[in-house]
């Protein structure tokens, strides 16, 4: 049997505000799944919460079990790296549990493989505090991925990174998911991103899931208006998927988000 | 898989080639430690020729020649000896805080321990005489018994509020003006003798060590050796910040409180015998960092000798620039720490990081 992230009634409370209310879902593995809603809409306490970083009411189960934050891959929002490590040591750190003294010629290839992967060879002997934030982004991604995790949970893992390069990570965890038949759940804002590359989608609206299936049945023309609050334009294109353009807020009226109290 | 393969093995290669390097940077530093060493010893007020210490080295404790030999073994030995414990208790502890904290300005004393060791030995000079133990062991007794105090109230703090770098930091701030605040009490209350007394326990000065303290400070410094070679990696990871350090499987507060409990024992081993030595735990990590990086496989090493050559260095000048009366090593830390902390600063500013 495949394995599977089931969240039963998720509830997390920050002091006394309530942030996420009863988040339910059931996940198959072997896809990357997007989760997306607008800004504060509880994407990275969901994230957080089934990566065990912060306490949370309801199940969350991996394979039937609790998560364990040692046996997944999960990647938190805005990490910046100040210290004078390379980059091939701070992907070596992604298996700090087993280094040793000596760390053995086939750690050290697989973490350059994984930097060969990424197209990021030439980066390998730079100190961290040298690179840009995207690059940095793709150094922590890859560090990740050295873990070789079977559920692996990415908050914004791609924002800094430019087109080729976004595109170029969105295709390796495409195959990482293939060879290894892993869950990817990854939050993004880019609709376009998500449409293209996630198998299904998650809406995230305050605090609540809305909506839990593939792209273009969550997506539509209502769902961008009540949600996210714009009127867009879906523009069919030759991949499949319509291209989705936003072009105007709704009036204050029309926007729910200004109306509740 | 052979793709991408001369790519990993250029990868692989730069960096064995790299630590190699990092290797070489440790041993020339303890070769330039052991020479520095022997030139502690050959400096002193009656002064001695290489020569007659190597015969004296070679002889051993019970030599023929019983002036070189006493001089040798039983005032110039220890002394270097446990300048070199010192240093490298300092410069582990004063790396490790560093760690712990993210903080380039950290070090051994940042949580109040050299205070408490203050107030310690303060306690003791004053009210020593009324236990039946000789002062050299009821004073260090005293101060490494009050850092551990003094550790337990942060630890208390650190377990209460949660292990972040801010709560450490002010607990330790809190606990050490309490301290400073009895220590001051106490001089206060003191007679001009003890207060002398007081004062020069203070300063930091090698001349208090002997075998006793050698052997002491050495058991406890070797004792913590395999927690924090079981932590190396621990703190590496730390490095990549609590939230990358923490997703990464690491229970960063619990890090945090073991490896302060370690830097706590380590500082009372070293002032405890020889009283508080400013500026090695503050800039000999910076020294190591420079010099090997982060990867703590070298840099605490590193630190430890380079913490011991600052501290022996102290040590040659001050008996270099007055032979007759030796300056307290603390005094010469203290003075050549600034020049050498506004170099790291002005080191820092060029590259343009905080």
């Amino acid at each position: 049997m495949m394995a599977r992230l089931v969240l039963r009634d998720v509830d997390v409370q920050h002091g006394r505000t309530r942030i996420l209310f009863g988040v339910s879902a059931s996940i198959a593995a072997g896809q990357i799944v997007g989760l997306i809603g607008p800004n504060g809409a509880g994407k990275s306490t969901l994230l957080n919460a089934i990566a065990g970083q912060l306490s949370a009411k309801g199940k969350i189960l991996w394979s039937g079990k609790p998560v364990d934050a040692r046996d997944i891959g999960f990647m938190p929002q805005h990490c910046q790296v100040r210290a004078e490590l390379s980059v091939l040591e701070v992907i070596l750190l992604g298996r700090h549990e087993q280094l040793g003294w000596r760390i053995a010629d086939d750690t050290v290839n697989a973490a350059s493989r994984i930097l060969a992967f990424f197209e990021i060879s030439d980066l390998a002997a730079r100190s961290m505090q040298t690179l840009s934030g995207g690059q940095q982004q793709l150094v922590l991604l890859a560090q990740r991925l050295l873990r070789e995790p079977q559920l692996l949970l990415l908050d914004e893992a791609t924002s800094a990174l430019d087109v080729r390069h976004q595109m170029h990570v969105l295709k390796l965890l495409k195959d990482y998911v293939a060879r290894t038949g892993a869950l990817v759940l990854v939050a993004v804002h880019d609709l376009n991103l998500a449409a293209r590359h996630c198998e299904t989608v998650m809406l995230l609206n305050g605090g609540r899931l809305v909506a839990h299936g593939a792209f273009q049945k969550v997506i539509t023309p209502d769902i961008l208006r009540s949600v996210y609050g714009i009127e867009a334009e879906f523009i069919p294109s030759q991949s499949g998927t319509p291209v989705i353009l936003p072009l105007s807020p709704t009036s204050v009226e029309a926007n729910p988000m200004e109306k509740s109290p | 898989m052979t793709l991408f393969s001369a790519e990993i093995d250029g990868m692989r290669d730069g960096y064995r080639r790299a630590s190699a390097r990092r290797s070489f940077v440790l041993i020339g530093a303890l070769i330039c430690l052991v020479l520095l060493m022997v030139l502690d010893l050959t400096t002193g007020p009656s002064g001695m020729p290489l020569v007659d210490i190597w015969y004296g080295l070679l002889a051993g404790p019970a030599g023929d020649d019983r002036m070189v030999a006493t001089i040798l073994w039983q005032l110039r030995m220890p002394q270097t000896v446990m300048g070199a414990l010192v240093g490298a208790c300092l410069g582990l502890a004063g790396l490790q805080m560093q760690t712990i904290l993210g903080n380039p300005l950290a070090s051994p004393f940042t949580l109040g321990f050299s205070a408490a060791a203050g107030f310690g030995a303060a306690l003791a000079i004053m009210f020593g005489s009324l236990i039946p133990l000789p002062g050299f062991i009821v004073i260090p007794a005293c101060a490494f018994a009050m850092t551990l105090v003094a550790c337990a109230l942060v630890y208390l703090i650190a377990r209460l509020r949660g292990a972040t770098p801010e709560i450490l930091v002010l607990g330790g701030i809190a606990v050490l003006f309490f301290f400073q605040s009895l220590q001051s009490l106490l001089q206060f209350l003191a007679s001009p003798e003890v207060l002398q007394q007081i004062v020069f326990w203070l300063f930091g000065s090698l001349l208090k060590s002997s075998w006793t303290s050698v052997t002491v400070t050495a058991a406890i410094a070797f004792a913590c050796l395999p927690f924090i070679a079981r932590s190396t990696w621990a703190l590496t990871t730390l490095r990549l910040g609590d939230a990358n350090a923490r997703s990464l499987g690491l229970s960063v507060e619990k890090i945090r409180r073991h490896t302060f409990l370690i830097v706590a024992l380590l500082t009372a081993a070293a002032v405890s015998f020889v009283g508080t030595i400013g500026f090695v735990g503050l800039i000999a990590p910076h020294v190591a960092r420079a010099l090997v990086g982060e990867d703590h496989r070298f840099s605490l090493p590193l630190a430890a000798i380079t913490g011991a050559i600052i501290l022996i260095g102290a040590s040659v000048f001050g008996k270099f620039v007055s032979p007759a009366a030796v300056i307290p090593v603390g005094i010469i830390t203290a003075v050549a720490g600034v020049p050498m902390l506004f170099a790291v600063i002005a080191k820092r500013g060029q590259r343009g990081m905080a």
